[in-house]
Order: C-alpha cells, then structure tokens, then sequence
C-alpha cells in the first residue's frame, strides 16, 4: 500500500506491506534505527515515537495508519534541538547506560515535560512507567528530568520576570 | 611508595567525567548489532520446539521451501556439517559432566526453546511466515521440571550417556560443625527458595556473521562481553584458524552477563554464514529471549545457623540445590554460581565452622549460568537471612548481631571458612556509615509509631562480599580460553593526541570513560584528546574483556601502565629534543613541562610532529617510541574482595500483600574509585536487578516443562513506578596489588538487594510471627504466608 506522510518534516512516500509496524518501517525503510526494538508486543516503550504530537508505541502502530500523519523520532527532535537541553541532562547525570532505552526514553520524558511546570518525582516516576529501562535503575533519569523540568520553569519565569520589568 | 594517582595534578581519577560516547547515544545515533544491515545478508528464524522433551519423528520442510523470499532451510543434521558440538565443562569444577550440544537440535529436544530449524529468507518477517509452513511431528517424553524431582530415580535421565541428571556436586567442611551446633544456645533452621529469573536485556540478543570466501574469514558483529573468547570458540567449532574469526562489537544493548555465554542459535548463525557464504543476521525477539537466554539463580537451599546467646555465631550448614537445564552453559559452565554460594555463605562473618554441599541437577527447561551477582545473591539472602532469624530469636537487635560477628576491619589479611582470601575489607566501618546516613534509631521509632496505627513497615540489613578482579582461577585454570589477563596499547598521534586500544568492552558501564579517565591521568593530557577503541578482535590487545566485574581493575590497571609507560617514552623524546634529563621533565595538560617549576617547555603536538615529520633533527642513534603496550593481571591474590551492606525501609499492605520500597541504601567499598558518578550508578542499577528478583521477576514453569510467563506483559521487571530513590555511600580501601588500587563494582547492587528486601519483609511482618524465606515476594506469597490468600 502507498502512504504519505511526514517523518521528521520530510514528506515521505512509501510502499509499505500493510502489516508493516510503522517501527519496522521506520528503521528498515527509513533507516531511523534510533527507535529500537524492546518487545514488539507494546510493554517495554523502547519503540516510542511521535504520532501526531502524542506519544505512540512504534510496535502497536502500523505503518498505514501513519498516512497522512506526521511521524517524529529522536532523529527528528534532536536535529530540530527541541530536546537538547534534556539531552544535556541525560549526559551530565549518566542517564543512560547502555542506551538503547533512551531515545523513546527522552521522547516520554519530553511529552511529560511538554506540559510546563514541574513535575514531582513521584509524577515523573509514574509518566515514565511505561518505558523499561534495564540499566539505570531510573533514579538518574528522574533526576535529568527533574532538572530540566526545573530549568525550562525558571527560563520561564525569568523570562515573565524581564517582561514585568520592563513594563 | 606506592602511587597514588589521586594526588597528580590535573588527575582525572576520582572525578565524574561524562561519558564520551553519550551523546551520540541521545540523538538516536547508536550502532547496535541489530540496527546492522550488510549487502546481500538474509535473515534467520528459527523453529524452535514447543515441548520441553520430545523426540523428533518427522521434518517436511516443502511446502515452507516454496514461500516467498525463502533462500535456505536448514536443519539440525545438515548443520552439524558445518559445526562441532561442544561439552560445557571445566577440569577444575571436578566432576562436573555435560552432554555435547550442537548449534540445533538432531532427534531430540531436551527445552522449550531449543532451535531445531533454521529459515533463511530475504527478510525476517517472511522467514517466520516460512517457519510456520514447516511440518514437524514430534513424539513427547517426560520431562524432568522440578529441581527437587530431578535425582529421583522414577525419572527420566535427560542424557542417556551421562547415566544421572546430577551434573555437579561439592562438598565443603571446615571445622568441627556438629560440635559448634551443639554448643549453641539457638540454631534456626530455614529453607531458602530463589525463582529463576532472565537477564531481560532491552536489546535481545543480536549477531550478524558474515563469511567472506573471498578473504576465507569469518567476520562476526556480536553484542558481546568477551570478543576474544568468542573469537576462539567460532573458529574451534568451524574449523576455522582463531585469525579467521574477527568479532566486531560496537554498541550492545544491555548485557549483565547475559551475553557473555555461547548460545546455540549464535553458533547456528555463523555456521549457517559459512554455509551460505554471504551474510546471516538474528535478532531475537522477546518472546524467544525469554526461552533461549540463560536464566539465573533457581536455588533451594536448605540451611541452618547456631549462635550463642550472647549472638555469637558458631557455625554455618548449606545444603544447596539448583537446577541449570538440560546442558551445563559452555564454556563457563552452569556450576559457577553454586560453587560461589558454596564459597560465599558467612564470607562477611568470624565463622570458622562450616559445613555446606552443593548438587546442581539437569532439567529439561531453559539453560541456567551466570548472570549479573552469580551466586552472591543467594548466597548473601541466606547468610543474612538466618543472621536476621537467629537475631530474632535471641531478641538481639539485628545491628548488633552484626557488629558482634562482622570481621573487624583491623584483622586482614585473612581467610574465610571456605578459603577465599581476604585483602582489606571494611565491614565495620559500612555498617557504621550506613547507620548514619540512614539515621537508624529514628526509623525505628517512625516503625514503631506506625505500627500501633496498623501500618506494617519494615528494616532490613545485607552486608555482603563481592568477587571482583578475578585472574585465571574462575576459567583458565580449568582449561577455558578465556583470558584472565587485558591489555592495552596507547599511541601517541602526530598531532598530540592519544588513542587507547583495550582489551575490555563497554556494555553501558562506563568502560570507555573510565579507560580515558585513566590513560588522560597517567599520561597527563586532557581527557578530549584521548580516544579509546575496544570491541574488535582484531585491533584491540588480547584479553579478557569485561564481566565479574574485572574491566576497570584489571583493564583499567594494564591503561594505566601502557600510560605510564608511554609518559616515559615521551619524556625520553622530550629530554632529548630540549636536551634536558627526561627526569626534571613532567607532562601536564598535553605539554612537556619541567618538574620543578611546571613552567611549559614544548607541547606534545610539537613533539609528535617532530617525531613523525622530523625524526631527520633527533641525533642519529635515537629513535622515538610513540606507542606502548601494557597487560595486567592480579597475581597475589586469585580475586580481589569488596564488601559493603545494604539496608532497605519498606511498607507490607497486609490486606493486598503488596510491598512497597521507601527507601534503599548502600554503603561499598570498591578500593579507588576511579569515576564517583559511575560507580554509583552501577550500584543503583545493579540494586534494582536484585529488587527486581526479590519482588517480581520469576520464570515460571508448568508441570511439562513450559515457561507460562514468557512474554514482557508477564514477566515483571521493575519500572519506574515502583523503585525508591536509592542512597549510595563508600568506604574506601584500594587494593596493594595494583597502582590504581581499583576494585570491581558492577555487582555488588544486586550482591545484597534482595537480601536487605527479604528481611525488611520479615521485619515488618514479625509481629504476625511471619517467615518469609522465598523470592519473589509476590502479595500472593505474602498473603499466603499470613494465611489471607
């Protein structure tokens, strides 16, 4: 079946098989291989990517329902640099391990970040539930999300701030 | 005087570097074996048996030959052409047998799981479609399921040829054991049962093999802990020569000793690319990883503790039992791990007296060897388990039972009953640290407060020892190629900077930060100007590579020298261009200095561009060397110990069952630490995979021999959710026998994690006279235990 659709502000045109996961399409026909394989049965979160602005699991999506959508990956939002300052944080506080978790890790973390403020760790504990991470233990990425949490807060603020002063 | 590289100036040791290879692994730009895609390379399924014991009657592979893609369908037999079995055994695990394993299964199965045919087509989705056309009748045996069932006589024996399904057995007895239990005023008595559990790496095992008949070489991206050893098992068993063999491994995805072993479909891919001569990529998928990984622990251990009144404790009895699927896991076998329950029970303890037996039993059910922690997590629950009951009874607190039996700190070098040797620990001065940090007379008064509101929570210690830094005792003294010994060689580059080729690998741990921390320190360059490069058989020095929590001890120990040693050559290159003795000079921040004063003389872009591009300047009977090469390996003592204790606070719903982790700590002690930062995080993650396996993690097993969670919806593994913050402390005592005084610390989180858990539960549950002495500690097992299931 012929889709078209947007990946990572690219139109792309494609003949895909129509039970081709759009996580299999993504990195065999696309060679988006940041998104990884965990469990291809929609547990592990390994294969997370953006769907139309929300998060979806790679591996529970197909392929065709993607057309006409707009797809974005970890290669997407780290060329754009939407998440580079939770990047920034991942690396300072070894985050990451292995690595394989992490793009879809970021990509969670970003969807909760999305919504402003900042977040308790027990709330950014539970939005991150659903991605499985072997080798951190999560407690360093609860920690890199917390502070990014806390850093885009206080740019906000400082940002209020110099528009009341300048009032 | 010994070095001490803490004190250099500009001295990367001890510090929190990043990690140099993270932020490629942010942006999505990591290369794991299963990302790789190699010109003309097909794909391979593999049917594997639905049953745990059956004999294979009849194969038709035509009408799965005729579906679209397919380029080969391979059976047992016909591979077996192109591969030798193997026997998992080691000369000195004395008396351990095993049967030859080949790559695929011929006639019969012995596990759910075991891969009997090999599909190869132009994808992997059409290889299963094939798979499934394929026609196999099989004619079911018994299987032998039960660990406890496994020696009775009523039973099949799995292997006919090895006349029993005992594949091991120890025995140990130090000291006068009936006489130290009769003289106790208490002995408890418990038997200790462990589930198995799996690895659960988040990336399954991968490899792409690639023959090339052209170069006659067989080339094999693998994620893989140790390159080297893999190299010489593919080749012996391909009748290949070893430089045949090149093993690529770039980034791997989880490994925790899961990929440390020689699996039969890894052996059954690159046979299948020689028989094809192009190449064969497999990726597992999670619901193949769960049967054909190996799983861990699954010990019964029926045990036993007598102390005095006053908590001394006088002896220690283990009699152990564990069951390891139908083939001891070649080459490091499936008796490691009960060997080092039988070596480790009371190894934190003065305890002379000692009686302990070990039997390790075939089954038909998924393979069992070494995972993260072999055998200290079992070890440790028990010991601290009857620690804690025997604390209990006598109405002593379970702190001071263990101030009173804890080796104290001034007493090394010594011995534990069981003969591992012990350098310099710091038992006494962890669980000191630790109370401090935990502020443990306010929890028990919180406990106490909350307990007369009805809500249960609990306190439970582990103090452990850890093996790290083994040399050739584990596997080469047992006839294992498997290098006991890293090195590493260090060049100097014509523009001043530095590339390190080591033998150890990165996994996640930090390999590759720590290797630059060290070699940045000894040669005294900044870090960004060294480059490290490992994971390739073919430009990396031979050695070990990283597992048992050896890769910053001892690859970190041959860097260091290789650094040394070339900071020496330099200096030699240095004193004869600035025609200064090379001992007033010094390097510091990537330039030749004088020692005296640290005032700059010449950096070392100038020294490397006149050594390559001017060598014609330098006196004629001088020749600059810009490259060295170092190996170590420890050679006083055959393991370098560490310990620590692990506390944990925790709430038991006794309605639900459900427990919940409030707080976690660890107190270690791994000698020099060379990067604070990674160490912590190698204990936190090490803590919550022995979380995982005191809550949720089990492989569970029907009557016949089939894993009935084997799926990641089932099979728990901790998420976010449910793991406390975890508070990680140090004590530090280096080790003599290196210049770095590094010690191992990937596994001492999981060492203690369930133990502490264990008796937290147990803790919380006293006054309902509850014993728990099972893991997991699922709200079943709980509500079970206090009569509410």
């Amino acid at each position: 079946m012929n889709i078209t659709l947007s990946v990572n502000g690219e139109t792309v045109t494609a003949d895909v098989l129509p039970r081709t996961h759009l996580v299999d399409f993504l990195r065999e026909q696309l060679g988006l291989t940041g998104s990884h394989l965990g469990c291809e049965h929609g547990v592990c979160g390994a294969c997370t990517v953006r769907l139309d602005g929300d998060i979806v699991r790679g591996c529970l999506v197909l392929a065709v329902q993607a057309d006409g959508c707009v797809v974005e990956t970890i290669e997407g939002l780290s060329d754009t640099g939407e998440i580079a300052d939770l990047q920034a944080a991942f690396i300072a506080r070894n985050a990451l391990q292995c690595g394989f978790c992490t793009p879809a890790m970021l990509i969670a973390a970003q969807d909760l970040l999305r919504h402003g403020g900042v977040p308790t760790r027990e709330e950014i504990r539970e939005h991150l539930s659903g991605n499985y991470c072997r080798c951190t233990g999560y407690q360093a990425i609860v920690d890199a999300v917390e502070q990014t949490a806390r850093q885009r807060h206080d740019a906000v603020e400082s940002t209020a701030g110099t528009r009341e002063a300048a009032r | 005087m010994s070095l001490s590289p803490t004190d250099l100036p500009n001295s990367y040791i001890g510090r929190s570097v990043p990690r140099p290879n993270l932020a490629r692994l942010t942006q999505g730009r990591g290369l794991y074996v299963s990302d790789l895609s190699l010109p003309r390379m097909v794909h391979v399924a593999f049917l594997r048996s639905p049953y745990a014991h059956a004999e294979i009657t009849r194969i038709d592979t035509t009408a799965a030959r005729a579906m679209p893609g397919v380029v080969r369908i391979v059976t047992g037999a016909e591979l077996a052409e192109f591969c030798t079995p193997w026997v998992g055994v080691l000369a000195h695990l004395k008396g351990l047998k095993s049967a030859p394993q080949h790559p695929m299964a011929i006639e019969r199965v012995r596990w759910q799981g075991e891969p009997i045919i090999a599909v190869l087509a132009a994808s992997r989705a059409q290889a299963e479609d094939a798979a499934e056309r394929i026609e196999i009748d099989f004619s079911e045996l018994p299987p032998v399921v039960d660990v406890m069932a496994a020696l009775d006589p009523s039973q099949p024996v799995i292997h006919e040829s090895l006349g029993d399904n005992l594949a091991f057995e120890r025995r140990l007895d130090a000291g006068e054991v009936d006489a130290a239990f009769a003289r106790s005023d208490v002995v408890v008595e418990k038997t200790f049962t462990f589930g198995r559990h799996t690895g659960v790496t988040l990336e399954a095992r991968s490899i792409v093999a690639d023959w090339n008949p052209g170069e006659q070489r067989l080339t094999v991206h693998l994620g893989t802990q140790a390159p080297h050893m893999m190299q010489n098992i593919i080749a012996l068993h391909l009748g290949l020569e070893e430089p045949q063999v090149r093993i690529l491994c770039q980034d791997v995805g989880g490994s925790f000793g899961i990929k440390v072993h020689v699996y039969a479909d890894d052996m059954a891919v690159a046979a299948l690319s020689r028989m094809l001569g192009r190449p064969v990529k497999y990726v597992g998928d999670r619901l193949e990883s769960f049967v054909a990984d190996i799983h861990a622990r699954d010990h019964v251990v029926h045990a036993k503790i007598g102390v005095s009144s006053d908590g001394r404790i006088q002896a220690f009895e283990i009699d152990d039992l564990t069951g390891i699927g139908p083939y001891s896991v070649y080459p490091r076998t499936s008796a490691v791990e009960a060997n080092q329950v039988v070596n480790l029970i009371g190894g934190p303890y003065t305890c002379p007296t000692y009686r302990a037996r070990t039997r390790v039993v075939f089954q038909n059910k998924a393979g069992m060897s070494q995972y993260r922690g072999v055998g200290h997590p079992i070890a440790t629950s028990v010991t601290e388990g009857l620690v804690d009951l025997a604390a209990m009874r006598i109405g002593m607190d379970p702190v001071e039972i263990r101030r009173r039996n804890l080796v104290a700190d001034d007493a090394y070098p010594c011995a534990s009953a069981s003969g591992l040797k012990f350098e310099a620990l710091s038992h006494h001065a962890s669980l000191n640290k630790l109370l401090s940090v935990m502020d443990y007379p306010a929890l028990r008064a919180e406990q106490a407060a909350l307990r007369a509101r009805g809500i249960h929570r609990g306190i439970g210690f582990a103090s452990f020892i850890e093996i790290t830094n083994p040399g050739p005792a584990f596997y080469g003294v047992g006839g294992a190629r498997i290098s006991a010994q890293d090195g590493a060689a260090i060049r100097l580059d014509a523009t001043g900077a530095v590339i390190c080729q080591t033998s150890i690998t990165e996994q996640g741990q930090g390999s590759g930060a720590i290797i630059a921390q060290v070699v940045a320190t000894a040669m005294g360059v900044p870090i960004d100007k060294v480059r490290v490069i490992l994971g390739d058989t073919d430009n990396t020095p031979y050695g070990g590579g990283t597992w048992a929590s050896r890769g910053a001890g001892i690859g970190g120990e041959a860097a260091w020298q290789a650094g040394r040693a070339l900071r020496d050559n330099v200096l030699k290159l240095a004193g004869t261009i600035l025609q200064a003795l090379p001992e007033t000079l010094d390097i510091a921040q990537g330039s030749v200095i004088d020692a005296a004063d640290g005032r700059e003389r010449l950096t070392l872009a100038e020294l490397a561009r006149i050594a390559y591009f001017r060598p014609d300047t330098l006196p004629p009977d001088f020749q600059s060397e810009l490259m060295a090469t170092r190996h170590y390996v420890p050679r006083q003592y055959p393991f370098a110990f560490t310990n620590g204790i692990q506390a944990s606070y925790l709430e038991v719903d006794t309605d639900t069952g459900f427990v919940r982790l409030l707080r976690h700590w660890v107190v270690e002690d791994c000698g020099t630490i060379i990067n604070p930062q990674l160490v912590d995080e190698q204990i936190r993650g090490g803590v919550v995979q022995g979380l995982g396996a005191a809550l949720f993690e089990h492989c569970q097993y029907d009557s016949q021999g089939q894993m009935i969670n084997a799926n990641m919806a089932d099979y728990l593994v901790p998420m976010a959710g449910e793991m406390p913050d975890i508070e990680v402390a140090h004590v530090v005592s280096p080790t003599l026998e290196s210049a770095l005084g590094a010690k191992g610390a990937g596994e001492a989180g999981t060492a203690g994690a369930a133990a502490c858990v264990s008796n937290a539960v147990n803790d919380a549950l006293a006054p309902f006279g509850v014993e728990i002495t099972e893991i997991p500690l699922t709200p079943e097992l709980i509500l079970r235990a206090l009569g509410r299931a």
